[in-house]
């Protein structure tokens, strides 16, 4: 599907209270435009509760609901469930951001993939706890700024790399697993028409920049997204049953200094540590395409 | 009660194959499970764990046999459970799961989010020690802490009971002014793993008594709504005044729902508390659970020795029976209040709500901390109670706590 042809509709509406150039509403409104109104979607805690589900101005067209943080995964399971006993035909969607996801979400999402629910999970990943002020998550890149993982003169920001979860989603071996960037809209809405149609658990992983958390001006989201992929530091692929059926490669790779350049989080970067990041993303490189960048 | 509820989905009956009415010798978790067939629930999502394995082992049978064609989620921990479940009732279906101990500790957070949102879901809890130290017999310090999260709480005597009350508990929970979700608890082993005979009704009968889920609000895409939205101050007191309603509202669909089960059925729970010999008792006791069987045998005994001494089963926890205590206790000169749980540097959880309840009555009352970590309650333990109330009687209270058959502990 092209963007020309995006239905009318809406089903996530304006008039939320994300911060300007947030990319969360973007993914959430072109989503909704494909799944259209027989879609209950859930959302645990995170930005877009707060933005798109605060009472009385809620921004879902559609059946919404919400119940903690750490239960995406088993939440969904039990509204399809119930639809499928129901016999209505239904798609329930999880909305989860990186820390619902990676870290206190995680078990519940591993074991709905195991049960093979019939639901689509989306991780909306900014990298970070925005909601609660930018504390580090596991999805946190190395060496970023976040309240939690300040550059102190000891310590230069987060130690650890980002966690792979979408790899750990593929090892699950469900029905599809895709990879997403809205910097690539096309590819972006192709996976989510292919999500609609497969029976199963989807995992769907958005990478979705933030102009508050990681500091940049938020005209620039979408090229940061686009740079994300060009550097190798977000990788674009589908995956059907554990296996990679369709893998993304730039063009043109560009180095990871010139992705985190604009980006506060990243401001306090040495040579050295721009050097560890570029080792981190070329060892992805060779993993996921099978030869040296 | 008026007919506002919402028809939703096609059917809403699971159960494949009829059940005739029939008199069974099984176990508290099987006639936990049974009842929960029995009740045709739609979505079942639980987590084993010790004493309650056997509820999530039959209603798997169930399943698998085709006896149901309800949905049942393995989840991945009782956490996951009772998300599950909250999920499922959300989308309208009657939903169910089990539990017990350290699971219930787990769903903890959860608890008053089933409550806040309404959905009446039915939890049988096989009471059982909580860690530490970890232990797996009968202790009430699993389901006390829970007393303020919104859902009703009632405890068992027999397996019958036990198979009667998660049929009545949706019933109870169901009900329009109500709306609540619902726990009821087992002893552990002592009911969970031990077999007595239950009488259980056909399923016809129980279709009859209990009539399909109509939710009021209900995640359905021809008529969305938002359920458990980001709600700031102008608008939480107000929700929380209306669970509190809501419990108080079911004192009396309590009375009602045990009135036309007892018509039904046979079988008569009387609502909140059950009396026993109170008419003329000069002391009384107050059970809960399966320590109820014996205090019986004891009032028995001693009224043949022309003791006046009386019982009172304390069903429901919550919504708490305190009118109803007034009133059983107002001529009674001791009052003794049983706990299988402590609520530390205090004294037992059923005592504080009982003392609270009697405010204003000049007479003692008197605290028994019994069976605790899963310690048997023999006859002879009972008696104590009996004999240290009547000793109170004649002005020899020498402790308003008393930790009963305790090492160390005096008396």
């Amino acid at each position: 599907m092209n963007l020309n042809d995006l239905p009318e509709d809406e089903y996530f509406t304006s008039g939320h209270t994300a911060c300007p150039g947030c990319v969360a509403p973007i993914i959430v409104r072109n989503m909704m435009k494909i799944l259209g109104k027989n879609t209950v979607v859930y959302t645990p805690a995170n930005c877009l509760l707060v933005f798109g589900g605060t009472y009385p101005y809620i921004a879902w067209k559609v059946p919404y609901f919400h119940e903690a943080f750490e239960n995406t995964g088993s939440s969904i399971s039990g509204a399809a469930r119930a639809f499928k006993k129901k016999r209505k035909d239904v798609t329930v969607v999880g909305i989860a951001g990186d820390g619902g996801t990676y870290d206190i979400g995680i078990q519940a999402l591993s074991g709905a993939a195991e049960r093979n629910e019939d639901v689509i999970y989306v991780c909306y990943d900014n990298e970070a706890y925005m909601n609660t002020g930018i504390q580090r998550s596991g999805s946190t890149p190395y060496g970023a700024s976040t309240t939690t993982t300040p550059p102190g003169k000891k310590i230069p920001g987060k130690l650890e790399h980002k966690k792979d979860m979408a790899e750990i989603m593929r090892a699950h071996e469900v029905p599809y697993v895709a990879t997403m960037s809205v910097s690539h809209i096309a590819d972006f809405l192709r996976k989510v028409e292919k999500a609609k149609k497969i029976k199963g658990f989807r995992y769907l992983h958005v990478f979705s920049p933030c102009p508050t958390g990681w500091r940049f001006d938020p005209s620039k989201s979408i090229e940061i997204a686009r740079k994300a992929v060009d550097s190798g530091m977000w990788t674009l692929y589908e995956a059907e049953y554990g296996e990679i059926m369709d893998i993304y490669k730039p063009k043109k790779k560009i180095p990871v200094e010139e992705y985190i350049k604009g980006q506060g989080r990243f401001r306090h970067f040495t040579p050295e540590m721009i050097e560890e990041l570029q080792k981190w993303v070329d060892k992805k490189w060779e993993r996921l395409y099978g030869e040296k960048p | 009660m008026p007919d506002k509820g919402h028809k939703y989905g096609e059917g809403g009956e699971s159960m494949i194959q009829k059940l005739e009415a029939k008199k069974m010798v099984i176990t508290g978790d099987h006639a936990a499970a049974y009842a929960a067939l029995l009740a045709d629930v739609e979505v079942v999502a639980a987590y084993p764990i010790t004493p309650q394995t056997l509820i999530v082992e039959d209603f798997a049978t169930f399943v698998d046999d085709g006896i149901t064609d309800a949905e049942f989620i393995m989840v991945e921990s009782e956490h996951s459970a009772m998300s599950a479940v909250i999920g499922s009732e959300a989308a309208g279906a009657r939903s169910f799961t089990a539990t017990s101990s350290q699971g219930l500790a787990l769903m903890h957070e959860m608890l008053p989010i089933a409550s806040g949102l309404h959905l009446p879901i039915v939890m049988p809890v096989v009471n059982r020690t909580v860690a530490a130290p970890i232990g797996i017999w009968c202790e009430y310090n699993d389901m006390m802490p829970q007393r303020d999260t919104g859902w009703m709480q009632m405890y068992s005597e027999d397996n019958q009971e036990v198979l009667d009350m998660v049929i009545m508990g949706y019933k109870i929970a169901e009900n329009h002014d109500v709306l609540l979700p619902i726990m009821m608890g087992l002893d552990a082993f002592i009911l969970s793993h031990t077999v007595e005979p239950v009488e259980a009704p056909s399923s016809d009968e129980v279709a009859d008594f209990l009539p399909p889920y109509k939710p009021i609000a209900v995640l359905d895409p021809d008529n969305p709504m938002a359920i458990g939205t980001f709600t700031p101050p102008e608008y939480i007191q107000e929700l929380r005044y209306q669970t509190h309603r809501c419990m108080k509202n079911a004192r009396k669909v309590i009375y009602d729902v045990t009135k036309e089960f007892a018509s039904k059925f046979g079988r008569n729970y009387h609502g909140l508390i059950e009396e026993y010999e109170t008419d003329d008792a000069e002391v009384i006791l107050i059970t809960m659970g399966t320590v109820t069987g014996t205090a019986r045998d004891v009032v028995d005994a001693y009224r043949k020795q022309g003791k006046k001494v009386g019982l009172i089963k304390l069903r429901f926890f919550r919504p708490f029976p305190a009118e109803e205590l007034r009133k059983a206790l107002q001529n009674a000169e001791v009052i003794g209040v049983f706990d299988r749980a402590v609520s530390y540097g205090v004294g037992g959880p059923a005592w504080i709500d009982v003392k609270s309840a009697l405010y204003g009555f000049d007479k003692p009352v008197l605290n028994f901390l019994a069976g605790i970590g899963g310690r048997d309650i023999v006859r002879g333990d009972v008696e104590k109670m009996f004999d240290i109330m009547l000793d109170a009687k004649n002005g020899k209270a020498k402790k308003e706590i008393v930790w009963i058959n305790t090492r160390g502990v005096e008396e």
